[in-house]
């Protein structure tokens, strides 16, 4: 046990609850997110198993898991994770192993690991949603409107701000895309030294009228407000802007980059059984197609792709053509290598760092 | 004596508390930023190996071998992503070359020399092993070297890191420069306002104190996010000069998501804390120095300046160094409205504390930033005097 860790966690020990043996502690990010899975999850497995669940919300990051597992007092049992932290926290010890074996099979009989998409079940984690990074623009300020990735990045066809978010991920991907690349070759490229500094000459283009964000609210008020005309972001934090508030948004899928959230069990729970149950229950299609029909993220397996119905706030609205996933929104899309990023985070941060301070 | 052992018993509560939740912490997270023996733990072949190479010389068989067994190993205890997360610090790519070599480790034979380079071509590279060389130390200058922009080798020596990959000294140096200017413009804001509150009647000084502690009790995100609402393009403030003519419409200001925007609202959140030592120390002079000089003929402006102002450099002093030193380590008000060169280095050092679960890293930036602001408290007390700064 690290001395710091201790502090730390004797920190956490008054800020936190303290579930009592059989409660499980699933941590979330909270707002619509959490709202989701209580609907599709925690709602229907309290209801048949009789244990309680309870919610926290976290703003994303290891820290507090790292604190918890080096000081042996683990308070929470399950983290939706992305899928950056899900290699980084089985990396470094920080969650235990799950063995693809508990997960159901699809109701046609495809076993689990077939059904799931592609890289969605890691040695520690089990992919739960996938979610996308885009661009999007304000209907009412731009006309006629932009279509591909080399839209965003042509000012003399469409002049204005830009916004991106403060990061070297997806950035570097789309620009390379930009360029020229093919998506199916945009991680080749980018393991190499010319591949970088190409994207990076590409991000220098449009360098000057670039807004960065760092939080997944700010793009929709920066469309809203008029402060960009096209902005990268989530795609859940676009559907919501149009649903649920009317704005007049709308997503360009050219060059989507795909990305996931997991579920991990933290290591050393005592309620390892449980929590593994849980993760069985939430991995079941019918309930996966429940979640998203609450939030624009699609299920990580296929067969619960095909259950999706429509938004539970109105009837009418489809939820298929707002998934990343949609046979038409994954024409050009970019699946994240997040291993390449595990290797290259650093480095490229610093560079990234650097050029935006240029 | 008894009254004293009384009255030390007293504090005794507070000092345990700031020992345990303050100091044992920060100088263990600060031991962090030279310690980590996350690859000396786990890899207990090699470690001895590289420890006696030089770091200049071919790298021999046994060093291939010492390194097959520890891969071994590493993977059937499953550390190996613990000790690939160290090594990629030092070595771009070290981590799956680490990952992916521990997989297929268990079936190489000797020689391993040639097998390893025959897997991987990076393991008959010198500057793999020198990487390797530094992630074995236990205590390391490498985090340190790296938060000042230096770059520290396996054999041993220092040079500047690489030109595309410097941020850190800049960072620091924005980091000053932004608090400094922030420091002053809470000096030059908050005076007249504490002079006003000083030499009011009670009854409305009391009225304008609750304007100054108003915003103070109000959460820092509301305020930040208040001050978007107002700068921005499209703000209020743009909306009224163009509704005035000022400017036209379509050459609005850009008053925020730059430095302008961290400067406005980082200087009105730290404002109180200028106002209320200057207004607390402003209370206690008395008017009659400033009517006695006018009486022997000074005007106004040398009242002020030879009399007024002297008097009042204790809370002079006491705000400057509070507002300073609260300003370095600022980090959410930044990073949401700084913008492109609105980062501070209190925002890498969140960075590597929360995402990048670097933490000696964040360690040696911190350990960086302590030695700087105490350096620049000790020059402010050369120059004008600790024990003359007062909060009332």
């Amino acid at each position: 046990m690290k001395p710091f860790a201790f502090f730390y966690a004797a920190g956490l020990c008054f800020a936190t609850t303290v579930a009592s043996a059989g409660d499980l502690t699933i941590v979330s990010w909270g707002g619509a997110y959490t709202k989701s899975q209580t609907e599709a999850y925690f709602k229907p497995w309290m209801a048949s198993t009789g244990y309680r669940i309870l919610s926290e919300d976290y703003s994303g990051g290891l820290s507090e898991v790292k604190a918890q597992v080096e000081a042996g007092n683990v308070s929470w049992d399950i983290v939706d994770v992305e899928d950056a932290e899900a290699i980084l926290g089985c990396d470094e010890g920080l969650f235990e192993e799950i063995d693809p074996e508990i997960l159901p099979a699809a109701p046609d009989g495809t076993p689990a690991e077939e059904d799931f998409l592609e890289g969605t079940i890691g040695d520690c984690a089990i992919g739960t949603v996938a979610w996308s990074t885009a661009y999007a623009y304000n209907q009412e300020r731009l006309s006629p409107p932009p279509s591909t990735i080399q839209d965003f990045f042509d000012l003399e066809k469409f002049p204005g701000r830009r916004g991106m978010r403060k990061t070297p991920k997806v950035n570097l991907e789309i620009a390379l895309v930009a360029d020229g690349v093919p998506v199916d070759q945009v991680y080749e490229v980018m393991a190499t030294p010319e591949g970088i500094d190409r994207a990076f000459v590409k991000l220098d283009s449009i360098k000057e009228h670039v807004l960065w964000w760092e939080v997944g609210a700010q793009p929709p008020q920066l469309l809203i407000d008029g402060e960009v005309v096209m902005s990268t972001a989530y795609n859940g934090r676009i559907f919501n802007a149009i649903a649920a508030e009317g704005q007049p948004l709308a997503m360009v899928w050219d060059a989507q980059v795909l990305s996931g959230d997991n579920w991990v069990i933290v290591k050393g729970t005592p309620n390892l059984e449980l929590a593994l149950d849980f993760i069985r229950f939430a991995s079941m299609p019918e309930n996966m197609a429940v979640q998203a029909s609450w939030i624009s993220y699609a299920p990580a397996r296929k067969s619960a792709s095909e259950l999706v119905g429509n938004y539970h706030a109105d009837p009418d609205l489809k939820m298929g053509p707002h998934l990343p996933t949609w046979p038409g929104n994954m024409k050009t899309a970019i699946r994240n290598d997040e291993e390449f990023w595990a290797d290259h985070i650093d480095e490229l941060n610093e560079r990234f760092n650097a050029w935006l301070i240029k | 004596m008894v009254r004293r052992l009384r009255a030390l018993g007293l504090t005794m509560p507070l000092l345990a508390f700031l020992f345990a939740a303050f100091i044992i912490p920060v100088l263990v997270f600060l031991w962090q930023g030279v310690h980590d023996d996350t690859y000396a733990r786990y890899m207990s072949h090699s470690t001895p190996v590289l420890e006696t190479w030089g770091g200049v010389s071919e790298p021999t068989e046994a060093m291939y071998a010492a390194l097959q067994k520890d891969l071994v190993q590493a993977r059937k205890d499953k550390t190996i992503g613990k000790v690939a997360t160290r090594v990629n610090r030092e070595l771009p790519g070290g981590r799956s070359l680490f990952t992916s070599t521990a997989r297929r480790a268990a079936r190489l034979e000797a020689p391993y020399k040639e097998a390893l380079i025959d897997l991987k071509p990076a393991w008959g590279r010198l500057e793999t092993w020198q990487a390797l060389r530094v992630a074995a130390a236990r205590y390391t200058p490498a985090y340190l070297a790296t938060s000042v922009d230096l770059k520290y080798s396996g054999d041993g020596s220092i040079r500047r890191q690489d030109e595309k990959r410097r941020i850190h000294l800049t960072l620091f140096w924005r980091t000053i420069e932004i608090s400094a200017l922030v420091t002053i413009f809470c000096l030059l804001l908050g005076y007249p306002v504490a002079y006003l509150l000083s030499n009011l009647p009670q009854r409305s000084t009391n009225l304008l104190l609750i304007l100054v502690l108003l915003p103070f009790w109000t959460s820092i995100l509301v305020r930040t996010t208040a001050w978007i609402a107002i700068l921005q393009g499209n703000g209020v403030l743009n909306d009224l000069f163009v509704a005035f003519g000022v400017i036209g419409d379509d050459s609005r200001f850009s008053m925020v998501y730059n430095r302008t925007g961290t400067l406005v609202a980082m200087t009105h959140i730290l404002l109180p804390f200028m106002i209320l030592p200057l207004y607390a120390v402003m209370r206690t002079v008395p008017k009659a120095y400033v009517q006695a000089a006018h009486s022997l003929g000074a005007n106004g402006w040398v009242a002020f300046w030879r009399v007024y102002l002297p008097q009042t450099l204790p809370g002079i002093g006491a705000g400057v160094v509070l507002v300073f030193i609260l300003a370095t380590g600022y980090y959410i008000t930044p990073a949401l409205v700084g913008g492109q060169d609105g980062q501070m280095i209190s925002n890498l050092i969140d960075f590597h504390m929360r995402r990048s679960l670097n933490w000696p890293l964040a360690a040696a930036m911190g350990f960086v930033l302590l030695v700087l602001v105490m350096f620049l408290y000790w020059l402010y007390d050369r120059v004008s005097g600790i024990d003359r700064m007062r909060l009332g």
